[in-house]
């Protein structure tokens, strides 16, 4: 940040970023139209679905009719695109209440979960892609090496049980399924959080460490390295002084590509803790072939990774001078 | 990857992806013989113990029905194996069929088969199965096609930049001036240069699909009973979780071996190559 930064270099990042926003809201009504099409207009007849088989010709064309499904597809479409675009995406057709209602119950539960897993994932992440990173090629490189490939390979199901085995089972410490009581205590509350986190985490730290090392070795072989190592700059300072404000972008890429993942691995973990969170929902919008529920559940979900996608690219604009200029 | 007999190239694999490489090829003969070595007939009711732990006559003890686990793993490590490696082929081919298209074909078909694409890849792949499986249901060719059609657009982000750095090459170039037709030289000339830095990709994406698949079954959206993957009996026993079940724990460890095996195997065999 020296002085030499005149406006117009800002207003030239800023007009990158707006780009980027429309960029990302184009994507998302791209997306929208995909969701619609695939889950709304190929299934067939959600009226005839409603009524089974025994219904007359003449019901289900008047439930057709009530439901609006005997209107052309792009006016359902635009319909429903506003609907939800106004924070209404309808009726839940098993629960038989608004989707919106269910979703704001829903949604602060898989937040928290998918921040608490983040917030601790994320300095573990670190510290193993920089460990890694700075003894490149050396015995701890490689075991770390082989450690995260390993981690990311494992099914969430099978961390989540080892995990019961150990912590509720044998030692008895933890619940075994998530039940957070209305106004908990901090111990109440990280007893009941430390499982499904912990399960979460595993596989964010593994693909996040290996990210972060990635980013750091790419910029630990520029000539800038060279000659700072030239220079007689020890190595941590290397890192933390010269190559890490360079390694910034992709690394806050490499986040919002890993916290992505969490929604993911959220829908086993919610499912094998019992976690009330918007992933279990989706999974049952998908089992009672609920669509109004699952389109929420699912643009919901889009909405979220192109807002973390989105945060990640204004961040490295802002830290990177070149991009800036642009 | 050296080139040579391929027994050297063995022997060149650091001892990570020598363990890689010996679960792998476990793996692929147990998915081809297991249903024949099954000690038990997978839907039998052998033990009037549920849950049992391992002895001589159940290897890895009982299921909540009291089944034998060891039969019903071998069966299902079949569909797991099996289902997996036909959904790849699809997602590899539909994704660098459609990569080399772009390559050769018209601007525009590129640019929209690109943008198509990258929309596509903003959807986190297993909320895009969950929208796929609850428009299609989940029969055993639909589910398929819905994992394999899940991961075509990250084969095709991969293989399209491989096939674009290949279009500027001389030779690619010379078969153009020779008067070479669009698809002799994506088939021909092309495609033969991609296969080594697609391997790799295949075999990650092999081990989503797996990971995937196992996860929709885990879920009760894949498989359907009385069939049953290895994703499937982890399900149908995690009433045994409480009590520390081995019918749980086996089929959860065998999906891990398979997918870090392959990760392992990747990893040693491209050393080097891949950041």
């Amino acid at each position: 940040m020296s002085a030499a930064q005149t406006p117009s270099l800002w207003r030239g990042a800023g007009r990158l970023i707006l780009k980027r926003i429309g960029l990302a809201l184009v994507t998302l009504l791209l997306l929208s139209a995909v969701v619609f099409t695939v889950s709304g207009l190929l299934p067939g007849d959600a009226a005839q679905e409603v009524l089974g088989r025994g219904a007359t010709p003449e019901q289900v064309a008047a439930l057709r009719h009530e439901m609006g499904l005997d209107r052309p597809g792009p006016v359902r479409y635009v319909e429903w695109l506003g609907a939800i675009a106004t924070g209404d995406p309808g009726q839940s057709l098993v629960a038989n209440k608004p989707v919106a209602e269910i979703i704001s119950e829903r949604l602060p539960n898989t937040l928290i979960l998918a921040a608490l897993a983040a917030l601790v994932s994320v300095p573990f992440a670190f510290l193993i892609g920089m460990a890694s990173a700075i003894s490149r090629g050396h015995k701890l490189d490689r075991a770390l090496n082989i450690l995260t490939l390993s981690m990311v390979a494992l099914p969430e199901f099978l961390v989540a049980t080892i995990a019961v085995l150990i912590f509720a089972v044998e030692l008895r410490w933890l619940p075994s399924i998530t039940i957070v009581p209305k106004d908990p205590t901090f111990a109440q509350f990280a007893r009941a959080y430390a499982m499904p986190v912990m399960v979460l985490a595993v596989g964010v730290i593994a693909q996040l460490g290996r990210m972060v090392r990635a980013a750091i070795i790419c910029e630990l072989d520029r000539p800038y390295v060279e000659m700072a190592r030239l220079k007689g700059v020890r190595p941590m300072r290397l890192v933390f002084r010269h190559v890490l404000p360079n390694a910034i972008g992709p690394i806050v890429n490499a986040m919002a590509l890993s916290l992505s993942y969490l929604f993911g691995g959220a829908i086993i973990v919610e499912t094998i803790f019992n976690y009330p969170g918007l992933a279990s929902l989706m999974v049952n919008a998908v089992t009672s072939r609920d669509m109004p529920l699952l389109q929420a559940c699912a643009m919901i979900f889009c909405a979220a990774y192109l807002l973390l996608v989105l945060v990640a690219d204004t961040i490295a604009i802002l830290a990177n001078p070149r991009l800036r200029q642009q | 990857m050296s080139r040579g007999s391929p027994l050297r190239a063995v022997r060149a694999l650091p001892w990570s992806g020598k363990i890689g490489l010996v679960l792998v090829i476990f793996w692929v003969a147990i998915a081809v013989v297991g249903r024949f070595i099954a000690p038990y007939p997978p839907g039998a009711f052998v033990s009037y113990e549920v849950f049992a732990g391992a002895s001589g006559q159940f290897w890895f003890g009982s299921d909540f029905l009291g089944r034998d686990v060891l039969s019903r793993l071998l069966v299902g490590a079949q569909f797991t194996v099996g289902l997996s490696a036909i959904a790849v082929t699809i997602a590899v081919s539909l994704g660098t069929g459609l990569a080399l298209t772009a390559a050769v074909g018209p601007r525009w078909l590129d640019e929209l088969l690109s943008r198509a694409m990258d929309t596509l890849i903003s959807i986190p792949s297993k909320i895009f199965a969950l929208v796929l499986v609850a428009a299609f249901g989940s029969s055993i060719v639909l589910l398929t096609i819905v994992v394999s059609i899940t991961y075509v657009p990250g084969n095709f982000r991969i293989a399209r930049s491989l096939a674009v750095g290949l279009t500027r090459l001389d030779y690619v170039e010379v078969a153009r001036a020779r008067g070479e037709g669009r698809i002799y030289i994506a088939l021909i000339e092309m495609l033969p240069n991609m296969i080594r830095p697609l391997l790799a990709d295949i075999g990650l994406r092999f081990v989503f699909i797996v990971l995937l698949l196992s996860g929709l079954s885990f879920l009760g959206l894949g498989l359907q009973p009385p069939d049953a993957d290895l994703g499937s009996l982890v399900r149908e026993n995690v009433s045994g979780l409480g009590v520390g079940a081995l019918a749980i724990l086996v089929p959860a460890a065998a999906i891990a071996s398979l997918t870090v095996g392959v990760n392992l195997l990747i990893d040693a065999a491209t050393q080097g190559k891949v950041k």
